[in-house]
């Protein structure tokens, strides 16, 4: 407890040409507080803690500490000011060292400028023993898993000293489990006297760790509250309005089943089994969804079932043919539908116009094209139609997709691949980065397509967004099939089931964790709370 | 730079950290569900571009848009919007500084500049007189020459720019087709070379009828091109290497192979001890369009055809969709099925074909014999031609034209002024940078509106036109 | 109790998401043993049963030597299957490590090289007309002849490192040779040209950086434009200014030969190492300082981060701009030295075009050398002895053509540019333009 700061941030406005991210917002880290910034995504949270950061110049407001205004021109003024900041999306070089990484930006030299990274060596074994953290100097950081990483960043920003440390959406991509151990060392962190501003739009981890928490709603806060506020009372104020959004959904009446996938193995490059040796069938009007931590295999699944994965053993039947080692183009003719999980990436063509991003897959398909040459009109005349069913929001069909909003470029996806008959629909992270508008409509359609009759397959690594529209549920953990529980399985079980363990440990491991510590702060809250909840958001 | 396009597993984590900054930003617009705004908009689809897991497209954003529904991009209508105005203002921009270049080295202009301030004019009107001397013979040289005793007489320059602008053209076509491919074709120099060494044995060492063995020279050079090209793409497709580094180097294999062959005696003229090829069959050559006065052969019409079909393929044919797919945004034109490394080696042979076909109106058009310079400084020049084109055809068109003009003209002015021909390089290279950086030209015109409000703007824009990097 | 389902940001995993799954064993592929076997059965066929049947033989002292080694004698036929059984024997036992799933040692591939250009020379010369040529000449002027490839290449490092692609090497190579010889003519010392070069080559990377920073022009655009300007202004200038008075502008004193006395003498690599230019000395100290400062100090952890993540590099409080722009400009400088070995040293007096596409044989070297500064010295080296046999084929008359001797630096940098001469990774963010927010 050397030395403790108070941050104050008064009337903080950011503009971006027209788009206001944040309209005077004013907050409050008291000195040894774990205070959260909660709200949705896109909210304008990241934008406020680039601007405390020093990564952005704000357009208006002050940032004071102690008292006394200060800005940064930089994040270098920002960290000798003892702020420090750990990036949603890691701020690490891959291919340094976890010394290189630490030492950056405030290198210890020897004379003549030479390295000395001894001296960062011996502190960062300093912290890493403070805090339990296991964490090897001399390690590629491309080499070690994400929750090393997100340690190295923490240590990165404890050598700089840093009093107050903010930890940007820090558990999107961590295993429940993992996210427990970090919220013991935030825990740990604030009681040696560091402050953390905490962001995230997770109610569970917010509740359970915060002493105050601020709600931000499209770039303003919209009120303060307690931990101990109710749930549903947080969800609101975060939304902006009372939410009851559970899918209104039939139970799904499974007909014969046509899509299976038998011993499926993806070998990546690294030579990895990035999927190993998984079994499932969907049924016609059922929906699969396969959950699981970023990064344990998922996208290599649907990769592999699309065509898009080089080294793929096993048997991927869709009525009864086999699609392993044909063409993409030979998959989706087969009647797939795909919606990949990055839309920007893989989904759309930003500088396409929306018309011709409708026809992505299509384009040399009657009535679009006759031998090699395309009918522009018709592109045309079936976006506009597309448009009015999928309600995007754009003046025009030949606008470019990029210009529309996340929810908005998802449903031009979503129409694409379900403007044709389908066998098979798949759809990854369906509504990431969607606003909550978009997200019903999305949900709502995908129901449509198994209420159609077709097998769909929905791949997320939101647990409500699984247990909203999972039929079944499939647990995907470092490339291997955990198991397949059915629908109502409870959040705590799927989540140790994410963590590796298999279904009937995981219910083992759930009670024994209810009866030992049942007033632990990172406990889940009885399963009552959400059978009834409803207030999925 | 070379392993970009590679479909890899871990993919993701080989990406530019700048994708995440432009989700992020775009995504602060989800809280209004309507189409972001155009500012904000701008640079969310430039920084898409610039930060997509695959090798950002050289292409200009702005080329690459789709013009399917929107009808055709032509030049007309560019010129009435803003990218138009930048690019004459770009065009004055290097041309005044080319003049200044000129002048700077004028004598006249020295001996003024001794006493410029006791008479400042003298030197102004010395400066004035060496820039617009050159210039007037540069447009008498590439235009229309007064002094010409017939009508024949004073359009033969213009004629003449047309003939220098056919290779221009169709090399120049290349480049952005391969452009829109967003592959960086350097290689048109290469693809020429390969085109004239198989072009110009066909044409001097075959004996055919009329019109066939034309036709078998177009054939054969096309095919040359298109061999050394679609090489490229093969090795871009099969191995990720870089297209930049393999053109470049496939220029020098092209060079010293074609060196070697002069000196061999299936394609050294007997009794020459330089290495020059025989003299092409009459048969082999392209006839003139308007009689033996005028060099312009039947290239240049070919050269318009090229256009027409490199329009209609781009923006009408399915084809051109998956080649601008690819160019944009490979990944996902492989998800939506489309054959990229097919599409990046076929893209490859099609430029070099065209280019190709520069080679064939090198050595059946202009020269009639092959040398080892029988690419001149096409292939480069076919790079400038293409960027200012902005990677479309028409527009590659009518700045091959322009660039012809230069060529054309800097003949006659080096003869009347004495003012080299570098002088056009210079010109040539000024404009592309200028019209790669419309902020810096709206800066010297005093273009610029507001001085904070440009820095971001403009940032955006440049980002736009240029596509990121590759 | 619940959470949004609202998605984390769209976007994308972190590095090393994909690589939960721990070990990263980088896979084993069969396309070196593959390769080596091939060229070890071509160097068995050609330079081994096909082989000439005369003697090659190797000068090794100069006459000025310390002390004289005698000419050394090589059967070429002999030879030829001796050297190419070794390559074979390299090349079986790289095939026998695949064969357990073991990658070859990284000093297989560098052998392999080393004993494949033995047996190609001793082939070369013991087939040509006059089977006898000075190994000390040969290598002293391969060295020479790599001089600006060296500079060149350095130049390409810093850039790269940085994360900007420098096409323009060949532009500041000239813009050096053009400016050193017009002020060391004006000035009548070669010593002030040579500082002229530099800067004449930092203006060039200063457009460079200008245009691709600033204006975030394409780098490639612009490194390809410049080189069209660079050679449009040098000859420009050379034909206006340089040829109206030659005397005056165009006959530059050529920087003196150093020759330290003893060192030099001994045969081999005394001339090598110890009688050069001012700028042949320069390459050797630009070369080990631009490793020292890449890898072992402050500046070069900063220089790497801002090229392989920029990101990372801004949020530690690093100008990831300002570090491009003035590495940038640096890298121009030692290019326009590079260049200044063309009119001070190899010759006194600039020509049109007189770097003649050494730049990308330089931006060759650089990548063969894989963005390492030694790595980037050898591959020079080798390019320039490619480049020097290609005139000694000339001499003795060898059945291969002068032609593809020349063609050899270009045919190797597409081998190893497509993944055949092992992998090589560039930085990560080269190429891509940083933009804040």
């Amino acid at each position: 407890m050397v030395r403790v700061l108070k941050l104050e941030l008064k009337g903080i406005t950011k503009r971006f040409g027209s788009l206001l991210a944040n309209d005077h917002i004013d907050v409050v880290v008291e000195p040894g507080q774990i205070h959260c910034l909660l709200g949705e995504n896109g909210a304008g949270k990241s934008t406020l803690m680039n601007v405390l950061y020093g990564l952005y110049e704000p357009t208006d407001g002050e940032i004071l500490i102690d008292g006394k205004p200060v800005s940064f021109r930089g994040p270098g003024d920002a960290m000798a000011a003892g702020i420090g900041m750990v990036h949603q999306h890691f701020m690490l070089v891959p291919v340094f060292t976890v010394a290189e990484n630490v030492a950056l930006g405030a290198e210890a030299t020897k004379a003549g400028g030479f390295l000395n990274l001894d001296d960062t060596r011996r502190k960062i074994k300093e912290i890493s023993d403070r805090y339990g953290f296991d964490v090897d100097p001399d390690a590629l950081v491309e080499d070690l898993p994400v929750g090393v990483q997100q340690r190295v960043e923490i240590i990165k920003a404890l050598v700089r000293d840093a009093k107050v440390l903010i930890l940007d959406e820090p558990t999107a991509v961590l295993t429940p489990q993992d996210t427990d151990e970090l919220l013991d060392i935030m825990r740990q962190l604030k009681s040696s006297g560091t402050s953390i501003v905490f962001i995230s739009h997770k109610l569970r981890e917010v509740k359970a760790v915060s002493d105050t928490i601020t709600v931000i709603r499209r770039g303003k806060v919209v009120g303060t509250a307690a931990p101990g506020a109710s749930t549903t009372e947080l969800a609101s104020m975060m939304v902006g309005r009372s939410v009851s959004l559970t899918l209104d959904k039939e139970p799904a009446q499974p007909k014969e089943t046509t899509f299976e996938v038998r011993d499926l193995t993806v070998i990546a490059p690294s030579g990895q089994h990035v999927v190993d040796g998984i079994s499932f069938s969907i049924a016609r009007g059922e929906i699969l969804a396969v959950a699981g931590v970023q990064g344990n295999g998922q996208t290599e699944l649907t990769e592999a079932i699309l065509g898009l994965q080089e080294r793929v053993h096993g048997s991927i039947l869709l009525d009864g043919k086999e699609l392993l080692g044909r063409s993409v183009k030979e998959v989706l003719r087969a009647g797939v539908g795909f919606v990949p999980e990055d839309r920007k990436v893989d989904g759309l063509i930003g500088t396409f116009s929306i018309a011709e991003n409708l026809v992505l897959d299509l384009y040399d398909q009657s009535p679009f094209a006759k031998g090699i040459g395309m009918s522009p009109a018709k592109v045309l005349e079936n976006a506009t139609s597309r448009i009015g069913e999928f309600d995007i929001r754009t003046p025009s069909g030949s606008l470019a997709a990029g210009t529309l909003s996340g929810g908005n470029q998802q449903k031009v996806v979503m129409a694409r691949e379900l403007s044709r008959p389908l066998r098979l629909f798949i759809a990854s992270q369906p509504t990431r980065g969607v606003d909550v508008g978009s997200i019903e409509f999305l949900h709502r359609r995908i129901v449509a397509e198994r209420d159609n009759g077709t097998p769909v397959m929905i791949v997320s690594t939101e647990l409500d967004e699984v247990m909203e529209l999972a039929d079944r549920i499939a647990v995907l953990y470092k490339g291997k099939l955990v198991g397949t529980v059915p629908a109502g399985t409870s959040r705590d079980v799927l989540g140790l089931m994410m963590a590796g363990l298999s279904p009937e440990e995981a219910a083992h491991a759930d009670r024994a964790h209810h009866d030992g510590s049942p007033d632990d702060g990172s406990s889940p809250e009885p399963s009552t709370s959400r059978a009834e909840g409803g207030d999925h958001v | 730079m070379s392993e970009k396009h590679k479909h890899v597993a871990d993919n993701h984590s080989k990406k530019p950290p700048k994708s995440t900054k432009a989700n992020d930003s775009n995504n602060g617009t989800n809280a209004a569900d309507a189409p972001a705004p155009a500012e904000d908009t701008a640079s969310a689809v430039s920084l898409d571009t610039a930060g997509g897991a695959m090798g950002p497209s050289a292409v200009p954003v702005s080329a690459m848009s789709g013009t399917l529904p929107g009808g055709p991009d032509t030049l007309l209508r560019r010129i009435f919007t803003g990218s138009g105005m930048v690019s004459l203002l770009a065009v004055l921009l290097a041309l005044i500084l080319g003049g200044l270049l000129i002048a700077s080295t004028d004598k006249q202009v020295g001996a003024t500049a001794t006493y410029f301030f006791a008479r400042p004019t003298d030197f102004l009107l010395a400066v004035w007189n060496a820039a617009t001397r050159s210039y007037v013979a540069l447009f008498q040289g590439s235009v229309f020459n007064p002094r010409g005793n017939t009508a024949a007489a004073q359009f033969a320059p213009f004629m003449e720019t047309l003939t220098i602008a056919t290779p221009l053209i169709t090399a120049g076509l290349g480049v952005a087709l391969a452009f829109r491919a967003g592959l960086f074709n350097i290689g048109a120099q290469g693809q020429i070379i390969m085109a004239g060494i198989l072009a110009a044995w066909a044409g001097f060492a075959l004996h055919l009828p009329l019109g066939l063995h034309l036709l078998l020279v177009l054939v054969a050079g096309i095919i040359g091109g298109a061999i050394w090209g679609g090489l490229v793409g093969y090795l871009k497709a099969r191995t990720g290497a870089h297209e930049v580094i393999l053109t470049i180097m496939f220029n020098y294999i092209a060079l010293y192979f074609l060196r070697y062959l002069l000196n061999t005696p299936a394609f050294q003229r007997p009794g020459e001890t330089n290495p020059i090829s025989p003299i092409l069959d009459p048969t082999a050559v392209y006839p003139q369009i308007f009689g033996t006065q005028y060099r312009l052969h039947l290239g240049f019409v070919l050269a318009i055809a090229a256009t027409v079909l490199v329009w209609w393929l781009l923006n009408r044919s399915t084809i051109g969709f998956e080649f601008r797919a690819v160019g944009a945004n490979p990944k996902a034109a492989l998800t939506a099925g489309i054959n990229v490394p097919r599409a990046t080696i076929l893209v490859m042979a099609l430029a070099g074909a065209l280019a190709g076909m520069s080679g064939v109106a090198q050595v059946a058009g202009t020269e009639k014999v092959l040398t080892d310079g029988v690419a001149a400084t096409y292939g480069f020049d076919a790079i400038t031609v293409a960027l200012l084109g902005r990677s479309t055809p028409w527009g590659t068109f009518a700045a091959g034209l322009l660039f012809g003009a230069f060529r054309a003209g800097a003949v006659q002015m080096q003869i009347q002024t004495g003012t080299p021909i570098d002088i056009v390089l210079v010109v040539q290279s000024l404009i592309v940078l200028f019209i790669a950086a419309p902020p810096l030209v709206r800066a010297v015109f005093g273009l610029n509106p507001r001085r904070k409000k440009t820095a971001t703007a403009g940032k955006s824009t440049t980002a736009a036109t240029t596509g990121g990097a590759a | 109790m619940s959470t949004t389902t609202t998605a984390p940001k769209p976007g994308t995993p972190q590095p090393g998401t994909t690589r939960i799954q721990g070990s990263s064993a980088k896979p084993v592929t069969w396309k070196i043993p593959i390769l080596l076997a091939a060229l070890g059965l071509v160097a068995f066929v050609f330079f081994g049963v096909m082989g000439p049947n005369q003697t090659a033989k190797f000068g090794i002292s100069s006459a000025g030597d310390f002390f004289q080694l005698p000419v050394i004698e090589v059967p070429a036929f002999l030879a030829g299957i001796v050297l190419s059984v070794v390559l074979l024997g390299l090349a079986g036992y790289a095939v026998y490590l695949k064969t357990r799933n073991q990658s070859a040692p990284r000093w297989l591939p560098i052998a392999f090289i080393v004993v494949f250009v033995v047996a190609f020379l001793i082939w070369l010369v013991g087939g040509a007309r006059t089977p006898n040529i000075s190994l000390a000449g040969l290598i002293a002027g391969s060295v020479t002849l790599a001089v600006p490839l060296v500079f060149g290449s350095l130049s390409g490092v810093l850039c790269e490192r940085v994360g900007v692609v420098n096409i323009a090497i060949e532009g500041q190579l000239l813009g050096g040779a053009f400016t050193a010889a017009i002020v060391a003519s004006i000035t009548k010392n070669p010593f002030i040209g040579l500082l002229a070069a530099a800067l004449a080559g930092a203006v060039v990377s200063v457009v460079l950086a200008l245009f691709s920073i600033k204006y975030l022009v394409n780098q490639i655009i612009v490194g390809v434009v410049l080189n069209v300007l660079v050679s449009g202004l040098t000859g420009f200038m050379f034909s206006t200014v340089m040829q109206a008075d030659p005397e005056q502008f165009n006959s530059p004193d050529r920087l003196p030969i150093v020759d330290i006395p003893v060192l030099s003498s001994i045969p081999l690599i005394g001339p090598i190492l110890f009688r050069q230019s001012v700028v042949g000395y320069l390459m050797y100290i630009a070369v080990i300082v631009v490793w020292i400062g890449l890898f072992k100090t402050k500046w070069g952890l900063r220089v790497r981060a801002v090229g392989e993540h920029p990101e990372a590099a801004d949020t530690m409080g690093i100008k990831v701009n300002a570090t491009r722009f003035w590495n940038v400009t640096l890298g121009g400088a030692i290019a326009g030295i590079g260049g200044s070995f063309f009119t001070l040293v190899a010759i006194d007096s600039f020509t049109k075009e007189i770097s003649g596409g050494r730049g990308f044989i330089a931006l060759a070297a650089l990548i063969f050398g894989r963005w390492n500064p030694i790595g980037a010295f050898f591959a020079a080296l080798l390019f320039g002895f490619a480049d020097n046999l290609q005139s000694i084929v000339t001499i003795i008359g060898t059945p291969v053509p002068s032609q593809f001797m020349a063609m050899l630096p270009y045919l190797v940098t597409v081998l190893a540019v497509a993944g055949l001469v092992g992998r090589s990774r560039p930085p990560a963010a080269s190429g891509i333009p940083y933009v804040k927010g």
